[in-house]
């Protein structure tokens, strides 16, 4: 058909111009298939995460059911672990992470600080924030070996709890650095301005202007550090947890945090579910319970936390 | 006029500032001291070592008694084999569900899916080696009729599962620095957000992209309680993905308590130490070289 015929050629009785101008081709109708299709082929990709996660949990909290109870919670373990509860460990875990989040959250706080408000643009300050990349990705079994050799051997604090703690601490760094390091880029500059204008001091306007307006990111890297130190098991196994140590009571003070080694949760579930023999079925899936409520249940609170204190920003 | 700040606030200030300072390097002095520390344990054994036969042969018999011998062949082989297999699994799905978090979902759904990433990365590795060890294996046995469940395979979709959120929050990053009026000029010109995507985000995100996936080859690589309790123990090549092996960091976590101070045996786990913490320094510093790369840009 000439270019021609094809303007003359009027429309046909049954088509009206517009409709057909535009009818779908064959060519769209392909298009929005091939986008229905990646919508949810990526959003399979999602959900394959989330199944497992779902999963995992209700498995094992269902499996470790028929040995929860506040006893077992309240309860030291016997024979080696393998009956009784897990008070112990319990308190273990409280000691670690309590130690390490009081080393770790100043330092942390303050590296930030330094790096937020401090260094300049320079070839100095890319090598620390290097430095702060690679100690989060320095694997955690080597972050054991240096506490073995720096903590227990060359300080000469042997195996002990406070071994451990420092050895976490020194681990979980980078969480916090990260979060309060956010947290304080995104307080405004001309807030600094207005405190410097008055007068203040640079450290003055840290402490009442910047570090109270990014107080959120602060706590939830803080809360992050906590769940992080909870879960963790091989460094510490090698600088100061014990696969089982008898204890006398069941308050909280059970040991001695400068010489003691301790019971921790993490590697009392190794140890139940790889060497022990003769545990009832459910008890590692008890402890596994126990240690993802307590993993999870951290974790969600600094989700809350941070939604809650976005949601009272101010600018 | 300026009224004269009292000299303890000076002072004050300057300690504080000192302080600050002093912190703010912290992080260098600790990668310093974790080097130095961990290389001062197992330097001993140096003078003794044939670099050679120490990374290449794969005979690991660090307990004979007549004749030791400390190849770490088979467990770098070991290490490698288990984290590309993970990745080969992870890569998909977590650059898939970054780019569903950052341009295919809104609202709502984007938050609760945002918010069930961040909780899978919290599970602890200890879990994930227990979920191995005694879930997924029975699983493997019956599924696939091999007779060990704890195997190469089962160790990559523990570290599949544990290294898909970093990949997911990094990528989900790097999507997101790319600048919307990309978008819009692309869907101005007609196309749909699969094409948009295609051909216009991927390309122009994919250096982030990468770092996102070294991230999560570093995580694989210096995961060691998953592949502790998951991929069995056996020191030696693997010949199929059901075979059971041992990585770098499971040895120094199953050995390290059995040696005693000083030994051989002890200085060598060290040295292994060293090997992983120099392949995950050159794995996180690839990582940044390609986010610098971003922002250059």
């Amino acid at each position: 058909m000439s270019v021609e015929a094809a303007i003359t050629t009027p429309p046909q009785p049954d088509a009206p111009a517009t409709s057909r101008l535009f009818a779908e081709t064959a060519l769209v109708r392909k298009k929005y298939r091939r986008e229905l299709i990646a919508k949810c082929f990526f959003g399979a990709m999602a959900a394959a995460m989330v199944i497992p996660l779902i999963l995992i949990v209700t498995y094992i909290v269902v499996q470790g059911a028929p040995s929860l109870s506040w006893e077992f919670l309240r309860t030291n373990p016997r024979l080696g672990g393998i009956r009784g509860g897990i008070w112990s460990a319990v308190v273990g875990t409280i000691y670690i992470v309590t130690i390490s989040l009081c080393v770790s959250a100043p330092i942390g706080v303050l590296s930030a600080v330094y790096l937020n408000e401090y260094a300049k643009e320079s070839w100095f300050t890319r090598i620390v924030n290097l430095a702060v990349v690679n100690l989060a990705g320095v694997p955690s079994i080597v972050h054991g070996l240096f506490g073995l050799g720096a903590f227990v051997y060359a300080a000469g604090m042997g195996k002990s709890i406070l071994a451990a703690s420092l050895t976490l601490s020194i681990m979980t760094l980078p969480v916090i650095i990260a979060s309060t390091k956010e947290a304080l880029a995104a307080v405004p500059v001309p807030f600094r301005e207005a405190c410097w204008n008055v007068g203040a001091t640079r450290w003055q306007t840290i402490r009442r202007i910047v570090l109270p307006n990014s107080i959120s990111g602060i706590l939830t890297g803080v809360i992050l550090q906590v769940s992080r130190t909870a879960g963790e098991t091989a460094p510490v196994m090698l600088t100061g947890v014990a696969t089982f140590k008898a204890v006398d009571g069941t308050g909280l003070l059970l040991y001695n945090p400068l010489t003691d080694q301790c019971m921790a949760l993490s590697m009392h579930l190794y140890y139940i579910a790889t060497q022990a023999s003769g545990a009832a079925p459910s008890l590692p899936y008890a402890i596994a319970t126990v240690l993802l409520c307590v993993v999870l249940l951290v974790n969600a609170t600094a989700i809350l936390v941070r939604g809650y204190l976005r949601s009272r920003k101010k600018w | 006029m300026a009224t004269k700040r009292r000299p303890f606030e000076v002072i004050a200030e300057r300690l504080i500032e000192l302080l600050i300072k002093l912190c703010g390097i912290s992080a260098i002095i600790f990668v310093f001291g974790i080097f130095f520390f961990v290389f001062r344990e197992g330097a001993p054994f140096l003078a003794k070592l044939k670099v050679g036969e120490f990374l290449f042969s794969s005979e690991w018999f660090p307990t004979s008694q007549t004749q030791a011998k400390y190849g770490v062949g088979a467990l770098i082989v070991g290490t490698l084999s288990v984290t590309i297999l993970a990745m080969v699994i992870a890569v998909p799905f977590g650059l898939g569900a970054a780019v569903f978090v950052s341009e295919f979902c809104t609202g709502k759904v984007k938050e609760s899916l945002k918010v069930i990433i961040e909780l899978l990365a919290a599970i602890p590795s200890v879990v994930w080696g227990f979920v191995g060890l005694s879930v997924m294996s029975p699983i493997i046995i019956n599924t696939f009729h091999v007779p060990i469940g704890v195997n190469m395979f089962n160790g990559a979709m523990l570290l599949a599962l544990m290294s898909v959120p970093i990949m997911v929050s990094i990528g989900e990053d790097a999507l997101k620095a790319v600048p919307d009026s990309y978008r819009e000029a692309a869907l101005a010109l007609g196309s749909t957000k699969w094409q948009t995507v295609y051909r216009v985000l991927l390309p122009a995100a994919k250096n982030g992209l990468l770092a996102a996936v070294l991230l999560g080859v570093g995580r694989a690589i210096g995961e060691t309680m998953a592949v502790l309790m998951a991929t069995g123990h056996s020191v030696r090549i693997p010949d199929s993905i059901f075979d059971p092996v041992r990585t770098l960091t499971a040895t120094i976590a199953a050995e390290l308590g059995e040696t005693s101070k000083g030994s051989d045996h002890y200085q060598v786990l060290f040295l292994i130490g060293i090997l992983l913490f120099t392949i995950t320094f050159i794995v996180n510093l690839a990582a940044d070289l390609a986010v610098k790369g971003i922002k250059k840009q």
